[in-house]
Formats: structure tokens, C-alpha cells, sequence
């Protein structure tokens, strides 16, 4: 008997131990041996010594590869935005509005992930080419100029980017939505919720400014003239689409989803180098692109690992103020 | 985003029916727009898989043709990678998925100390962008620097795919595991069933599908995988890297036919196990005498869960 209560005791850890151990070895470890790397000197025919004094490899990667890190955190921001912008509208037709087609709706938003991420892509670099099947016919017909261009600029490499992590901000976002009970937004409505003015003039006129101007910025565009745009959208769609039962109900009830969505984008997405490398130019690449030719190129190891470490513990931070805030369970189950 | 459908007192009658019809109409527009947009870069990939160009770059629409079609592994090397990239991901997806649902079910159905401590295990690697995965593990081969892990190889490729997998099969079955009812468990006990006999005639094929769709989300990861496989693969070329290798000079017409190809697979496999699944939920009709019921398949439940 006693046998027996020490085997189901332990059972537990006989299911976890293979799986558990891969991710140990495989996981955990190689980020401790990043670490210890970024200390490295040597090359790799003479073999590497590990030594405190390279600590300046830090201070010297941030000093060399800064605007690259600037430029991921901006592209990343700006990316992040922009999927919001087009995931909540979607997520809530989808969840609110999607009726017998809900499941056909949310297949869709998952099927370019049946494509090879490269080959999407590499699909933009032809429908955004300078004479391409996109701006060549607008380009005939005089509507552009001809030396108007998009891909090669910061433009580019933000859209590519949206587009790739756009469903992993929507699925988030339609699961919390999908989790509100709807008769709570009729309760409102029978108290008398009504169309949110002023307020959603107010707010939507301060949001539209603010997300247009910040993209302007990002996208080196005129800021006035995107912000103006932005305020006034915002203040249409606020004043005449936001009701009392969306914002005192529907929105707060998502919050959670909309921040595990927005982790889960501007993770991968200040991560990236696929995006700046085929759709950017060499004042757009990102951390990832240094990371990527100081590593595989260069064999620079010392300095890519810093680079990949600093990357990391940015990030962990980030991800350890959300957890603390949020927990772990809204980002895990969705 | 709204109901604004409350009627207003004493409201412009005009304007009101104007916002009513946008508010009904507006979000179905952009929710088609937004669809649109996404779907976009697949059909200019399918368009341009039938693209007849003169030379290498295939960035600018000729004529028509169906060459590639008729030709799809007409290029030096694409067979082999193709079959490189399926191998890693059949084998990959195997290992991860009996890994993740050993630890999924020691996290549903125990509790245990160190349990929170395995939750952000699983939830880290997920958390992490890939090419942090990918380049620790280099330093990892690097720092090891001898066979079978340096130079990187196909194994690497393999270990690399595998660790990234198991926390999606994870995250994916536990899913499936929290709506269990384990009172069908404790049916089976009392009508006389051990522990294994319980396990494998109910709990398993309950779970089943929730393992289906693990396996089909890794498989899925795993055949697209470029950046952790980069720093992962030496010399060995996969599906991903062979596009990325010849980006630069032009991706060849054929890519696009195995990318349409695949694609064309899963949505296919997709529609199927719908329709198979919409036929196994209508009501079963009466048992005619003399025959068993014919039994519901879980197994179909598989694909559509990985899709939700």
C-alpha cells in the first residue's frame, strides 16, 4: 500500500520528466549559455575563453547597433497599433456578428498561416513593387508619380509586419470577446444605455489623434496632416458607433485579450527580420537583422549573443510586469 | 461597434436611419475589407505560381502558363528540401506531441509542487521571439562544439523543432483536458475497469482530438519554420530556407506551386474533417434491428478545434 501512494505521488513527475527535460536542455540552458557567451573572446577555429573583462561587449553593442534597437521597439509599437486597429473591429464582428459564419470567419483569419510565412511575404514584395501589379497600373494612369515608392521604405517593413502577426492579435481578442455573456449588454441597454456622447466624441477624436500622429511619426510622414485625419475619423466613429453598453461593458470585459494580443504581436514582431529583410533597405534593418548577420555571417558570437540577451531580458521584462498585473493564464489558454 | 438602435427622442428621423444602416452595414465592410487583406497575399501567390517569366525573378506579371505545375520539383535541390522539410516535421511533430501530452495531463489531472513553476516553462518559450530560441541554441551547439550537434546538421534541426512544439501541444490539449468530465472516468472504475483500461478505453479517445489538433499545429509550425531553423541547420536546406536562399536572386516559379500546393492540402484537409464532423453531430438514426450503432469518431472533431 505504501508502494502504491509513492507511485501516485510521483506520477505526476514520471509525465513531466521527458518533456520537461527537453525543455531544460534545450531551452533553458542554451539561454544561460547566451549569456555566458557574450562574455566569449576568440573566433571559432581558435575556440573561445570565457572572460569578465568582455563585459564591453554590452556597452559597445548598444552603442553600435542603438538605432537598430530604437527602430524595433518604434516598428514593433507601430505594428502593434496597427493590428489593433484592424483586429478589435474584426474580432468583434466575428464574435458579435458572425452568426452561422463564425467558424468560416475565424478559418479565414487563420488560413494565410497554411502559407510559408517567407512566401507571404514575398508576396508583398510583388504587390508592393515599384511596377508592380499594385502601383504600375496607378502609376500608367499618372495617379502617382513615378518615382512614388513603397517598398524599400519603413512603410513596408511595418506593413509586412502587421500583416504576419495580425492573427495572433485577433484570436485573443475574439476569445475574450466570445467569452462576454450578451445579456449583460441588453441589461445595459434596458437601464438605458444609450449612443456615448460626449464622451465618445471626446475620446474618439483623442485616440484617432494620437494613434494617427504616433504612425505618422513612425512612418516618416506629415504628422500634422495624419493627425488632423486620425481626430476627425476618431471623433465620427466616436461621436455616431460608440455606445454606453460597448464602452462600460464590452471593452473592459476584452482588456485582457487585448493586451495578451498585443504581447503576443510586438513580441514576434520587434523579434523580426524576415519583414525588414525583403521588404526594407539598409536604413530599415532591425535588432534582428544584426542578430542574425553578426551570428551566421559574421560568426561574431560575442556580440550577437549580448545583442540576443539584451533582446530577452527586455522582453522578459516586459512579459514579468504583465503576468504580475494579468497572470498567465489568459496568455496561455488563448 | 455599437447598438445605437435605441430610438432617440425627438431625433433627426433622417440622420438616425442614415447612422442605423452604417452601423449595421459598416462592420461587415471592414470585416471584408480586413479578410480581404489577408487572404491577398495567397492568391498573389497562387497567381503567381502560374506567372511565365522570362528569366529568374518572378516579382513581375508575364502571361500565362502552367509549366510549373506540370514541372513542380523542375528546380535542382527543391525536391530535396521539400522532402528534408516534411521529414523534420512528421518526426518533430511525433516526439513533441507524446512530450506535451505527458505534461498536459500531469498539469490538469495533479497537483503537485513545482506546478507553477512548469506553467511558466511552457509558457516561456512561446513568449520568446524565435530568433532569441534560435540563437541560444547555437551558442548551446557552439559552445559544445563537437558531433552530433556542431557542425549543425538535420539532428539539431530536429532538437530545435521539437523543444518549440511541446509548449503549443501543451497549451493545445490542456485546453481539450479542462472540459473533461471525469465522472465518465469514475463510471468506467466502477464498473470494474483498472487505471490503464480506463485510461486507453476512455479518457484517451476523449482526449483524442485535442492531441489531433496539437499534432496538426505543430506539423504546421514546424514545415514553416525559417528563422530558428536557420541558426539551427548548417548546411541542410529546408522548404523555408531554400526560399530565403533564393530570395535575392528570384524565387523560382515552382515555390510558389508547392506553396499553393500546400496550402490548397490543409484547406482541403480542413474542409473535409468539417463536413465529416457536421455529418457525425446530425442525429444518429434508429439502430435497425439486428445492427450495432455505428460509433462516433472523436477523431474528427480534430481539426476544426486546432482551428478554433
Amino acid at each position: 500500500m505504501r508502494a502504491r501512494q509513492w507511485l501516485i505521488r510521483l506520477t505526476p513527475y514520471l509525465l513531466l520528466t521527458p518533456g520537461i527535460l527537453w525543455l531544460l536542455v534545450f531551452y533553458a540552458y542554451p539561454s544561460v549559455q547566451m549569456f555566458i557567451s557574450s562574455f566569449w573572446s576568440g573566433t571559432l577555429e581558435t575556440g573561445f575563453t570565457v572572460s569578465l573583462d568582455n563585459w564591453t561587449t554590452y556597452p559597445e553593442a548598444l552603442e553600435r547597433y542603438g538605432p537598430q534597437f530604437g527602430r524595433s521597439i518604434v516598428y514593433g509599437a507601430a505594428a502593434t497599433t496597427i493590428c489593433f486597429l484592424i483586429a478589435y473591429p474584426l474580432a468583434y464582428t466575428i464574435a458579435f456578428r458572425g452568426g452561422r459564419y463564425k467558424s468560416l470567419l475565424l478559418f479565414l483569419v487563420i488560413a494565410p498561416f497554411f502559407t510559408s510565412f517567407l512566401l507571404r511575404t514575398q508576396s508583398w514584395k510583388i504587390i508592393l513593387g515599384d511596377d508592380g501589379i499594385l502601383f504600375g497600373p496607378l502609376k500608367d494612369l499618372g495617379i502617382l508619380g513615378p518615382d512614388f515608392r513603397v517598398l524599400a521604405t519603413p512603410t513596408a517593413v511595418v506593413a509586412g509586419i502587421a500583416y504576419n502577426f495580425l492573427p495572433f492579435m485577433t484570436l485573443p481578442i475574439y476569445v475574450s470577446l466570445e467569452k462576454i455573456d450578451g445579456r449583460l449588454v441588453e441589461a445595459a441597454k434596458d437601464l438605458f444605455a444609450g449612443p456615448w456622447r460626449p464622451g465618445g466624441t471626446i475620446a474618439g477624436g483623442v485616440v484617432g489623434g494620437v494613434a494617427a500622429a504616433g504612425l505618422a511619426a513612425a512612418f516618416q510622414y506629415d504628422v500634422v496632416m495624419l493627425a488632423l485625419l486620425g481626430i476627425v475619423g476618431g471623433v465620427l466613429i466616436g461621436t455616431f458607433f460608440l455606445s454606453e453598453s460597448f464602452v462600460r461593458i464590452v471593452l473592459p470585459l476584452s482588456l485582457p485579450g487585448v493586451f495578451a494580443g498585443s504581447l503576443l504581436t510586438f513580441i514576434p514582431a520587434m523579434g523580426d527580420f524576415v519583414n525588414a529583410e525583403l521588404l526594407g533597405n539598409t536604413q530599415t534593418r532591425m535588432i534582428g537583422n544584426v542578430i542574425q548577420s553578426r551570428f551566421l555571417d559574421n560568426n561574431d558570437y560575442p556580440t550577437a549573443a549580448a545583442l540576443s540577451f539584451m533582446l530577452m531580458a527586455g522582453i522578459l521584462i516586459a512579459v514579468a510586469v504583465y503576468a504580475r498585473l494579468l497572470g498567465t493564464k489568459e496568455l496561455t489558454s488563448s | 461597434m455599437s447598438e445605437t438602435t435605441a430610438p432617440m427622442p425627438r431625433a433627426r428621423p433622417r440622420r438616425e436611419a442614415a447612422i442605423r444602416f452604417l452601423d449595421r452595414y459598416l462592420l461587415y465592410v471592414y470585416t471584408a475589407f480586413a479578410i480581404l487583406y489577408l487572404m491577398l497575399p495567397v492568391a498573389v501567390m497562387a497567381l503567381f505560381s502560374v506567372n511565365d517569366p522570362p528569366g529568374k525573378s518572378n516579382l513581375i506579371w508575364h502571361g500565362f502558363s502552367l509549366d510549373a505545375w506540370l514541372n513542380p520539383f523542375g528546380v535542382p535541390q527543391l525536391f530535396d528540401v521539400v522532402r528534408t522539410s516534411v521529414v523534420v516535421a512528421l518526426l518533430s511533430t511525433i516526439a513533441a506531441t507524446m512530450l506535451g501530452t505527458l505534461i498536459a495531463l500531469a498539469l490538469v489531472r495533479y497537483n503537485f509542487r513545482g506546478s507553477a513553476a512548469t506553467n511558466i516553462l511552457i509558457f516561456l518559450p512561446m513568449a520568446t521571439p524565435e530568433i532569441v530560441l534560435g540563437a541560444s541554441l547555437l551558442t548551446l551547439f557552439v559552445a559544445i562544439g563537437g558531433p552530433p550537434f556542431f557542425p549543425t546538421n538535420f539532428v539539431t534541426i530536429l532538437i530545435a523543432h521539437i523543444m518549440f512544439n511541446i509548449s503549443y501541444v501543451v497549451v493545445t490539449v490542456r485546453a481539450r483536458l479542462y472540459g473533461f468530465d471525469r465522472h465518465l472516468e469514475e463510471a468506467a472504475m466502477d464498473l470494474g475497469a483498472n487505471e490503464w483500461t480506463t485510461f486507453w478505453k476512455v479518457t484517451f479517445p476523449m482526449i483524442l482530438p485535442g492531441i489531433m489538433a496539437a499534432a496538426l499545429l505543430a506539423f504546421s509550425l514546424s514545415i514553416d519554420d525559417y528563422v530558428i531553423t536557420a541558426f539551427t541547420a548548417g548546411r541542410t536546406s529546408t522548404f523555408p530556407i531554400f526560399i530565403w536562399g533564393s530570395a535575392r536572386i528570384g524565387v523560382p516559379v515552382q515555390v510558389n506551386v508547392i506553396g499553393t500546393a500546400f496550402f490548397l492540402i490543409a484547406v482541403g484537409f480542413v474542409a473535409l474533417t468539417t463536413i465529416l464532423q457536421a455529418r457525425a453531430r446530425r442525429p444518429l438514426p434508429p439502430p435497425a434491428a439486428g445492427r450495432e450503432r455505428p460509433e462516433l469518431e472523436p477523431g474528427r472533431a480534430a481539426l476544426a478545434e486546432a482551428e478554433a
